[in-house]
């Protein structure tokens, strides 16, 4: 079976004189991409670098993993473990998680989506890039200079007083990174309000650019507070300021309010770009505009809004008051509905569609299957007697696990093998996609349901050792946890595989309305020669143009 | 529950009993809100696939009955979880009056337990059924948090401050305790076992582990040693507040404020003295920081609550 035809054109040389110059062919040395200010090299440059973290965090996750086979603590030594799953954890979070489709994909995509040519500020876009770098450079550091064993919330006074390892550098990263973060959500604010093309009102804006309007409005206001915090986290275990340190008067309990008020909005700064990619597939792929279109734009939004308000569901059980308690459970009740909307909205779009079930919409609806799942378990942590019990536990690692990496990584995989073809200029192997993201949804499921039963059981999280009738749902989840990496693993293959030999992409393979697909592929240097004058709605398929206004 | 694949945790109270109808119940909810997402997807991915003869006509793009029901219906359902789950949590939240009462310390990495009695352990924890028991905790180093999985129960443990969770055990049985709050190299170690006895064994093992005293006597020898007693005793010529009968009421402050004299509040007035001075005194009272550990905090506090009443005799 050949599933990779051989190309009809062979590359460069003789039509590349028909086409005009892609973004790619502006520079083929390393200077001219290391000194781009083009956003879809930037995205590039990101995609590289993201990717490498994300098996970097793999390998923490591995190491996690395989300790767990067995009740005893066996292959690594205790603080040994602590810092794997550290690594992964502040790995995963903030070098792919949060990063991930705001960098790659709405860099590449929010200027091709809007009619511009580019961000607004094209240099600043650069310099994010090396911030991100200069902060993986630091983590670099810690992991080689031996790691950090304080888990990627950084409690204290574990982490101020209590941790021997490198906590400083470790916050030093996230606090460098967090630049980045801030200043690809103001670039994109900025172009979003000001780059739009003539006729591009908000309401006919692509919900991905929506959602990335709502994710970098949280990524401006929520990032500053957590850069404070770590500021005087660093300044608490160098100097003892005493803020957090019980011993000198400071809140133990203070760093977890600073903490969940940045990280608990995080969690939508992972979740929303991600939405916004999963409602790109799903109408692309069935040829229908999305249903309800204004709701599931204005559900970005009030998630976005309501997110801020309910970082104390995380502590429930940390000794704040009662009657708070009780207001942040009812508010993560709230913060709910909006999400509960655009899951309905998702299935109804399919409804009566041209469903073309290939592999970005397998990712799609691997998608809605798995964040559903993971959402109403969020519902069993926000309602407070249940969490009592299952805070802490493994429960709480199966809940974060499918909307984190059963949402937002099948929807990055999903966004990559939709965009591909844009961004590459090349056909990727229909089969191997479809395996792979088969092998995921399957992977994962093994992998991380059994979590929600240990943790149900009683089986905290972080633990080296665990009582030994456990074991059958451990080494149940290890088994998934390698199928899964056999599913991630696989893209990269067959992704590199068809940069060199798969067939040319026409501009739009999957007859898409975006004005994305209405350029070519790869896109030339500045997007579009004209820009266009838009005078349609977004996911402007058949049944929708009649009722055209 | 030595079964191969173990799925449901044991339950040793009432209390856990309602969080398991709870969540049973949830279980069922999760399964009708999800059902129609699941359902329908695989349903129209199987009917409305490219190139099938299905009937596509009229297809909706939007509908704001629709839309407003499918936003409201699953809000409302989720409300009544809500109210139901907090409900429960009030119940935990709010310990009865006469509960037993055993001390908590925890530290990296074990747990120590006192009772009222005086009777201490380590990593174990005794109780007998049928008695409401509030246990008073704290910590000596990082936070830690104490998990009774078969109650359903946890709480964190905080350095500086107390914190507290009440149960009434009601089957006997050796069950689980086990820390879940990261607290550092050996967190995964930090466990024990929490061992509920008929009253009859519960006394039993506290005789056979009888001490000479109980926490509040031993308190009130530590209330001599440190010298407490001079300045607050009887006698003294020193002008301090008479603890007597103090605990659970509330003190006016030179400032003007009044305070719930509670467990917090004597720990503080001990550690730092000078943030909270009793109307009428000086504030002379040397801070006894770094003196006293969290367990000789705890006897002190059971001492001075176990003091009567100004003028009531005691029984
Ligand atoms: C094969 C895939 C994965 C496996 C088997 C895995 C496994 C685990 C396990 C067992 C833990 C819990 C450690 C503990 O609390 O004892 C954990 C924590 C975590 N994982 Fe994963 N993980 C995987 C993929 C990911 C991915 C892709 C992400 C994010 C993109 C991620 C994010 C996290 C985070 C944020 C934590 C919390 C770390 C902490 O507790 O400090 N994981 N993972
Ligand atoms: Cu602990």
């Amino acid at each position: 079976m050949t599933v990779y035809a051989p190309p009809a054109d062979t590359p460069n040389a003789d039509t590349a004189s028909a086409r005009p110059r892609t973004y790619i062919e502006a520079g083929y040395t390393l200077r001219s991409w290391l000194l781009t200010t083009d956003h879809k090299r930037i995205a590039i440059l990101y995609m590289v670098s993201i990717t490498g973290f994300f098996f970097l965090g793999a390998l923490g996750a591995a190491a996690v993993r395989l300790e767990l086979l067995t009740p005893k603590l066996d292959l690594l030594s205790a603080d040994g473990y602590n810092r794997a799953f550290t690594l992964h954890g502040v790995v995963m979070v903030w070098f792919f998680l949060i990063p991930s489709i705001p960098t790659v994909f709405g860099n590449f995509l929010i200027p091709l989506m809007i009619g511009a040519r580019d961000l607004a500020f094209p240099r600043l876009n650069l310099l994010s890039w090396y911030i991100y770098v200069l902060g993986g450079l630091f983590t670099a550091y810690v992991l080689v200079a031996g790691g950090v064993e304080t888990g990627w919330t950084l409690y204290t006074p574990l982490s101020t007083k209590y941790a021997p390892g490198h906590t400083v550098m470790a916050a030093a990263a996230i606090f460098v990174v967090g630049f980045s973060s801030i200043l690809t959500g103001l670039n994109f604010i900025v172009t979003i309000h000001t780059l739009r093309a003539p006729g591009m009102t908000w309401f006919r804006l692509p919900i991905f650019v929506w959602s990335h309007y709502a994710t970098s409005v949280i990524l401006v206001l929520a990032t500053p507070v957590l850069a404070m915090a770590l500021i005087l986290l660093a300044l608490e275990r160098a100097l003892g300021i005493g803020v957090f340190d019980p011993d000198l008067g400071g809140d133990p309990l203070l760093w977890q309010h600073l903490f969940w008020f940045y990280s608990h909005p995080a969690v939508y700064i992972m979740i929303l770009p991600s939405m916004g990619v999963v409602t790109e597939l799903v109408t692309t792929f069935s040829r229908k505009r999305v249903f309800g279109y204004e709701f599931v734009a204005f559900a970005s939004i009030a998630i976005a809004i309501i997110g801020f308000l309910v970082w104390g569901h995380h502590m429930f059980v940390a000794g704040q008051s009662m009657y708070a308690s009780m207001v942040f459970s009812f508010l993560s009740f709230l913060v709910a509905a909006p999400s509960a909307v655009k899951v309905y909205n998702w299935t109804a779009t399919l409804y009566k569609g041209q469903l073309d079930l290939r592999a970005p919409l397998l990712y799609a609806m691997g998608f809605i299957g798995l964040f559903v799942f993971g959402g109403l378990t969020g519902l069993i942590l926000a309602s407070l007697a249940l969490d009592v019990h299952a805070h802490g536990t493994a429960f709480v690692v199966a809940h974060f696990h499918y909307i984190m990496v059963g949402g937002a990584v099948s929807a990055y995989l999903g966004a990559l093998h939709c965009w591909w073809p844009k961004m590459t200029g090349r056909l990727y192997s229909e089969f191997w996609g479809r395996i792979s993201a088969l092998l995921i949804f399957f992977g994962f499921n093994i992998t991380f349901f059994p979590q929600y039963i240990l943790g149900w059981l009683g089986m905290p999280r972080r633990y080296h050792s665990y009582p030994p009738e456990f074991q059958s749902w451990e080494v149940l989840s290890s088994a998934g946890a390698v199928m899964l990496g056999v599913g991630y693993l696989l893209p990269l293959v067959y992704l590199l595989w068809s940069l060199f030999y798969g067939p040319r992409a026409p501009a739009n393979p999957w007859g898409a309305t975006g004005l994305e697909w209405r350029v070519p592929s790869p896109p030339p240097k500045h997007n579009f020669d004209e820009i266009p004058v838009v005078t349609w709605k977004a996911y402007d398929y058949p049944p929708a143009r009649e009722e055209q206004g | 529950m030595t079964s191969w694949l173990p799925f449901w945790p044991a339950s040793a109270s009432a209390y856990a009993d309602r969080v398991d109808l709870l969540v049973w119940a949830f279980s069922a909810l999760i399964i009708v809100l999800a059902a129609p997402v699941i359902i329908g997807m695989v349903w129209f991915a199987a009917k409305y696939h490219r190139g099938s003869p299905a009937d596509r006509s009229d297809a909706p793009t939007r509908g704001f009955w629709i839309e407003a029901d499918w936003t409201v219906v699953p809000f409302l359902l989720a409300m009544i979880f809500f109210v139901w789950a907090a409900h429960l949590y009030y119940i935990v939240r709010t310990p009865p009056d006469g509960a037993m009462e055993v001390a908590v310390v925890a530290k990296q990495w074990m747990w120590k337990f006192q009772h009222p009695g005086g009777q201490r352990e380590i990593n174990e924890l005794h109780v007998p059924t049928g008695q409401p028991v509030k246990l008073t905790m704290t910590s000596q180093d990082v936070i830690h948090s104490l998990f009774l999985p078969e109650l359903r129960l946890k709480m964190d443990v905080l350095p500086d401050r107390y914190t507290s969770i009440w149960f009434q055990a009601d089957r006997p049985g050796t069950y689980a305790l086990r820390c879940t709050q990261f607290c550092g190299t050996d967190h995964a170690l930090m466990g024990g076992r929490f061992i509920v006895q008929e009253p009859r064994d519960y006394e039993a093992w506290l005789q056979a582990s009888a001490v000479d005293g109980t926490l509040a006597q031993e308190g009130e020898r530590l209330f001599r040693r440190l010298g407490c007693s001079g300045c607050h005793g009887m006698n003294s010529a020193v002008h301090a507040p008479d603890l007597a009968g103090i605990y659970g009421t509330q003190q006016p402050l030179a400032d003007g404020r009044f305070v719930l004299a509670d467990d917090r509040y004597i720990r503080d007035s001990i550690l730092m003295p000078k943030r909270q001075v009793v109307a009428g005194y000086e504030p002379i009272m040397p801070s006894f920081a770094g003196k006293v550990s969290e367990e000789e905090i705890l006897r002190l506090i059971a001492y001075v609550k176990s003091l009567p009443r100004e003028g009531s005799k005691q029984p």
